[in-house]
């Protein structure tokens, strides 16, 4: 089956060029394609994922392939030189560039890793896509907007079965390029237009870092392709300086496209998009193309303590920093956006904590709840037709399905026994507890307080309470089953897929998808203050906003200046267009000044010189170029008399300069040459 | 096989010229249509025969001319000229299809334009330095006169700008012609046998001088740069896609065919100042489009931004940069060819190429907004498409030899990235403008010259090799002469 993978990434691109050429002539605008194409694929991904993890077991109960072997390498400093153990890896490459004796080769693998993003990838998408049919029903790009989601599912399952830098590349662009078409589906809003360009441009600057880094990678190792790169670096053929260097710059990459500070700014503002898209790009799937990257790089990364501190410690702030602003957000799709960042640190955190299998596994498991979220809030804007949390209220008398399908997400991304969030956030923070980075561990508890407290208020605002806007309340209903029966897949997802790495499975997901061998022993003590946290959290959120335990105007006066500056999200947009985006745009103007006003004013100044002296030449009779000169401009120029006598002045002067550049050539000849 | 190349469109331009009444304006396009797709079809001809293996010249015609000074009618193609060849047989049926837009005076301007296009297929073909130097200047004469009288208000100016800036430079490039032929002492002007003589190093930096400046003038390379947005701006549509795609390419051609083989000493002196420039090319070009206020003009500082990277290729002399700058040369043929068809079609329905005057044409003409923005998502760099293929092996090549100026180089395609998506934000988003609001969308003819253009560019980012196994030969050719690895 595995070498069938790459049908999984082809059969929607496929989707991509029929919506986007022949949607229109279909009834629903070619959305049924979309659908069937995701179909197949989760099909396939499933096939591929069950394969993978049949052959993985065998290969552990054989002792070939398993973390056991892997285990004896890391202790076993002689035998440096394998690349640590990262389960059964299906390749198949061909050449893309030869240039001479350089061989640049293309292809897709599939390994543990891959096949579990493959099916989640998959899922999620046709979630998404079935769900788009309710929610953008009627929109006047409807058919525009499922072409875009097939291409870029199509890419985002390209970059997962990518063997190479290079194709995972592509694929991560057209990636962002859907991304901005998504963002801007509504382009005629002033909103949309410049949140599309915001997003494009700020994850460019980290694709630069990214493709730098690439490069450093392929002069260190010869190669784009991830297993002679593994290969390579596990031979010890790089090190030091470069080995950081090629890190810190690759992880650039995931600092733009996975909204890590301080490139984060793009995200928030990509929730001008349509709901389902921030559910499925901006929460799912694209945003933690940046934490697989980081995974799939790992041969590089775990070999160099610096780089791994940058990304700890910029995944630390990043989820503590996006945390804070989420507590006080009034729209949902906001708190949910900020969210998202935060939770994006809390799995880079992981993988630079060493936690490899702790942040892949809440990268899977956040897919499913966020999206969940996100569509949940996709179900109450399509009620209410607002985002504000201020104008809700109320709503689980009218909306059962969405109701409880949102906090059974909000229970996950809390992290509460027994739902999904409680096993991969337990993962991190004990990867965390375990790892030299003691304060992280306090950061990720602390941020576990946080995501339970804010997504409780937003939870209470929007659902419990009395609606806060009659008008728009009385209009209010339960979405239709192509909306709520998604959400209650993703419930079930978001309850149960934890349990694939808890003691009831036997860790099976650690024993799949792992890097090398990873020694966590469980820690009551992390379970125990983790699950505080979040409880603590959440009876915080309630007693503030569900009893009004206190008078939340006169704590805003308390806070005085923090609550401004958590309003304003700490000022971050404003500080960059005071600062680079104002430099940039001043630097541009003067360049433009510069062109036109000094260095075209010097070559006028010279061109009128050189004209005066034509027309001074001009004088010199030369007969032969004139008359060549009239018997050409007679057949062609006839009626162009002003060209033809300025023309005439330079034929002339180009004769002479003719002549002058073959005197000058044999002088040049005789004093240099000679 | 060559010669036919060049005397075609010359013949069809003669035809024009001395036998079709003015008023047959359908004889005319009819006849300037065949004489640019017949070789079309040459080039598809030879490209069935071409031998991926050797180093050497294909097709080679070689006739003694003026034996008293030694100079030869000699033709031959190699997997650098040849693959522009390819782009110059494509770029000249487009903007020939693009001519029929031209509404006074058909006659002049299309004997004109084959005589450009005679001149351009010369140029990629020539082997001896007088032939090379007519068919260079063949190209200068006709393109005064197309922007001259068929161009926009200040054709006047923009002509003559264009004209004394290439003429002062071709001139300087004659004197160091010259200078080779007399100091090799070979008594020829055959290009590749002066490959052979050895040049002493003092003599050599000053002919590369000369070749430069007659080079750099065409690219063009900083400072050289301030008469294409003029020519752009004031030439008609398909002159700018002419110009754009092959005769700025004939500038690094000659860097290629002339400079680094000849004297490849020299360049190993100079290469660091290549560099320098093509990076100032870069970033300079782009940071001068971001503040750009005509549509014309931004695609044309764009140009100078992306022929920045032919250059920083050639100065890093590795195998990947120099592959990664012939491409570039190849993918900016098609991709900025087609900007300036795009531009055209707009202009000619709105007569204005002000940036602020035009919104929301993702409504008012959304097939040419979407193809829009493909061709300026395509000259960004993205991915998938045959400039990323180009900017990725000129990075990647360059990287190990010129560092820092490779990492400035790669912070410059973000700003590539915002002008091209600042000018999509304001002219194809937003709520379509009252005035615009009736406009027709593309017509059959302008989509024949779009679609060709959209398949290619995507067929060159995916498959790269397609053309790189063309010019493979010859660029490690180059390269061993630069003595890189």
């Amino acid at each position: 089956m595995r070498e069938y993978a790459w049908l999984i990434a082809f059969i929607p691109f496929v989707s991509w060029l029929l919506i986007a050429f022949f949607g229109h002539r279909f009834k629903h605008g070619g959305d049924k394609i979309g659908i069937v194409a995701l179909t197949i694929s989760l099909v396939l991904a499933t096939m591929v994922l069950v394969e993978t993890a049949n052959v993985a077991m065998q290969g552990e109960a054989l002792g070939a392939h398993g973390p056991a072997l892997a285990a004896a390498a890391a202790q076993a400093p002689e035998m440096k030189g394998e690349s640590p153990d990262i389960g059964p890896t299906f390749d198949r490459s061909i050449t893309w560039i030869k240039i001479g004796s350089i061989d640049i080769t293309t292809g897709f693998q599939v390994d543990p890793l891959t096949a579990v993003m493959l099916f989640m990838v998959s899922l999620v998408s046709l979630m998404v896509h079935v769900f788009s049919q309710g929610y953008m029903h009627g929109d006047v790009r409807y058919t525009r907007f499922y072409a875009t989601l097939s291409l870029f599912t199509a890419a985002m399952l390209t970059l997962l079965l990518a063997d190479n830098y290079i194709l995972f590349v592509i694929s991560w662009e057209v990636m962002g390029l859907c991304s901005y078409l998504l963002i801007g589906h509504w382009f005629e809003k002033p909103g949309p237009m410049m949140a599309s360009m915001k997003a494009f441009i700020t994850t460019r600057i980290g694709d630069v870092g990214m493709l730098l880094g690439i490069f450093l990678t392929y002069w260190a190792t010869g190669s784009f392709a991830f297993k002679d790169i593994a290969a390579a670096t596990a031979a010890g053929k790089v090190a030091g300086p470069m080995l950081t260097a090629m890190a810190v710059l690759i992880f650039m990459g995931a600092v733009g496209k996975s909204a890590q500070f301080p490139l984060h700014v793009w995200l928030p503002d990509a929730m001008e998009g349509p709901t389902p898209v921030s559910a499925l790009i901006h929460a799912a799937t694209m945003v933690a193309a940046g934490v697989y990257l980081v995974a799939r790089s790992y041969p590089i990364f775990h070999l160099t303590g610096e780089a791994l501190a940058v990304v700890a410690y910029i995944g630390g702030f990043t989820a503590l920093f996006a945390a804070s602003i989420a507590t006080l957000a009034q729209d949902i799709k906001k708190v949910l956006a900020y969210s998202t960042i935060s939770q994006l640190g809390y799995m880079v955190m992981a993988l630079g904590v060493g936690g490899y299998t702790a942040g892949v596994f809440h990268l899977l498991t956040h897919a499913f709840f966020k999206s969940l979220l996100f569509l949940g809030s996709g179900s109450v804007i399509h009620a209410l037709h607002t985002q504000d949390m201020h104008e809700m209220g109320g709503l689980s008398k009218k909306m059962k399905v969405t109701t409880w399908t949102f906090i059974i997400g909000t229970l996950a991304l809390a992290g509460v026994f027994p739902f999904a969030g409680f096993w991969s956030k337990d993962e991190i923070l004990l990867a965390a507890f375990n790892s030299p980075f003691k304060l992280l561990f306090w950061v990720g508890i602390l941020v576990a307080f946080m995501t339970a407290y804010y997504m409780t208020r937003a939870v209470t605002l929007t659902f419990f309470g009395k609606p806060r806007d009659h008008h728009k309340f009385e209009h209010a209903h339960e979405s239709p089953s192509n909306m709520t029966v998604p959400l209650i897949i993703l419930a079930v997802f978001a309850t149960f897929s934890g349990l694939v790495n808890s003691p009831l499975t036997g860790n099976w997901f650690a024993k799949f998808v792992h890097f090398g061998a990873e020694h966590g022993e469980t820690s009551l003590l992390v379970t125990g203050l983790a699950t505080a946290a979040a409880l603590l959290g959440i009876l915080v959120g309630y007693a503030i906003y569900g009893w009004n335990v206190i008078d939340r105007k006169k704590a805003i006066r308390a806070a005085g200046p923090l609550y401004t500056a958590l309003k304003n999200k700490w000022y971050i947009d404003e500080i960059y267009d005071a600062t680079v985006v104002r430099a940039y745009m001043a630097f541009s103007a003067f360049t433009a000044w510069f062109d036109q006003h000094v260095i075209d004013l010097v070559v006028n100044v010279v061109g009128w010189a050189g004209y005066q002296m034509g027309l001074a030449c001009g004088d010199f009779d030369l007969e032969v170029v004139d008359g060549a000169v009239n018997g050409v401009g007679a057949g062609v120029m006839a009626g162009g008399s002003r060209i033809r006598r300025v023309q005439t002045g330079y034929l002339q002067a180009y004769a002479l300069a003719l002549f002058g550049a073959v005197i000058l050539g044999i002088i040049v000849y005789q004093v240099i040459g000679g | 096989m060559l010669s036919s190349l060049i005397f075609i469109p010359l013949a069809a331009a003669l035809v024009i010229a001395l036998f079709v009444p003015r008023d047959k304006v359908n004889v005319i396009k009819a006849i300037s249509v065949t004489a640019t797709v017949i070789p079309l079809v040459v080039v598809g001809l030879i490209w069935s025969k071409w031998d991926y293996a050797t180093q050497a010249m294909q097709f080679v015609e070689q006739h003694s001319w003026i034996p008293s000074v030694g100079v030869e009618y000699f033709l031959g193609t190699d997997g650098i000229s040849f693959s522009m060849l390819i782009l110059t047989a494509i770029m000249s049926v487009l903007a020939c299809i693009a001519s029929f837009g031209i509404k006074h005076r058909e006659k002049e301007f299309f004997a004109l334009y084959l005589v450009l296009v005679t001149g351009m297929y010369g140029v990629f073909t020539a082997l001896d330095f007088i032939l090379f130097y007519i068919f260079w200047e063949l190209v200068l004469v006709p393109m005064y006169f197309l922007i001259g009288i068929w161009g926009g208000p200040r054709r006047e100016y923009a002509a003559l700008k264009f004209f004394i800036y290439t003429l002062v430079g071709s001139v300087v490039m004659l004197v160091g012609i010259l200078a080779l032929y007399f100091q090799s002492g070979l008594g020829t002007f055959n290009m590749l046998d002066l490959t052979k003589a050895a040049y002493p190093l003092r003599f050599a930096w000053w002919a590369f001088l000369a070749l430069y400046l007659g080079f750099a003038v065409k690219v063009p390379v900083f400072p050289f740069h301030t008469w294409l947005p003029d020519a752009h701006v004031e030439a008609p549509t398909p002159i700018s896609v002419i110009l754009a795609a092959v005769l700025l390419k004939m500038g690094t051609y000659g860097f290629l065919r002339v400079s680094m083989p000849i004297l490849p000493e020299a360049m190993k002196t100079w290469a660091p100042f290549f560099a320098t420039v093509g990076l100032i090319n870069i970033v300079y070009g782009a940071f001068v489009a971001l503040s750009q206020k005509d549509l014309k003009k931004l695609v044309a500082y764009s140009s100078i931004s992306h022929m920045g990277f032919v250059m920083l290729g050639f100065a890093a002399a590795t195998p990947q940069a120099i592959t990664g700058a012939v491409y570039q040369m190849f993918s900016h043929g098609l991709i900025s060819g087609m900007l300036f068809l795009l531009v055209g079609v707009v202009y000619d329905r709105t007569h204005t190429r002000e940036i602020a005057r035009l919104r929301g044409f993702y409504i008012t003409m959304p097939v040419w907004a979407t193809i829009m923005a493909f061709a300026s998502f395509a000259s960004l760099g993205l991915p998938g498409l045959s400039g990323f293929v180009a900017e990725f092996l000129v990075l990647v090549g360059s990287l190990n030899v010129y560092r820092t100026i490779t990492i400035i180089a790669a912070l410059g395609i973000v700003v590539v990235a915002s002008f091209y998506l600042l000018m999509m934000r304001r002219i194809l988003m937003g709520e379509p403008m009252e005035e615009w609001k009736k406009l027709p969308d593309a017509s059959p003819r302008e989509m024949v010259t779009l679609i060709p253009l959209i398949l290619l560019i995507a067929l060159f980012g995916i498959l790269p090799s397609t053309l790189i196994n063309i010019i493979n030969p010859s660029v490690l050719s180059v390269v061993a002469k630069l003595g890189g690895s």
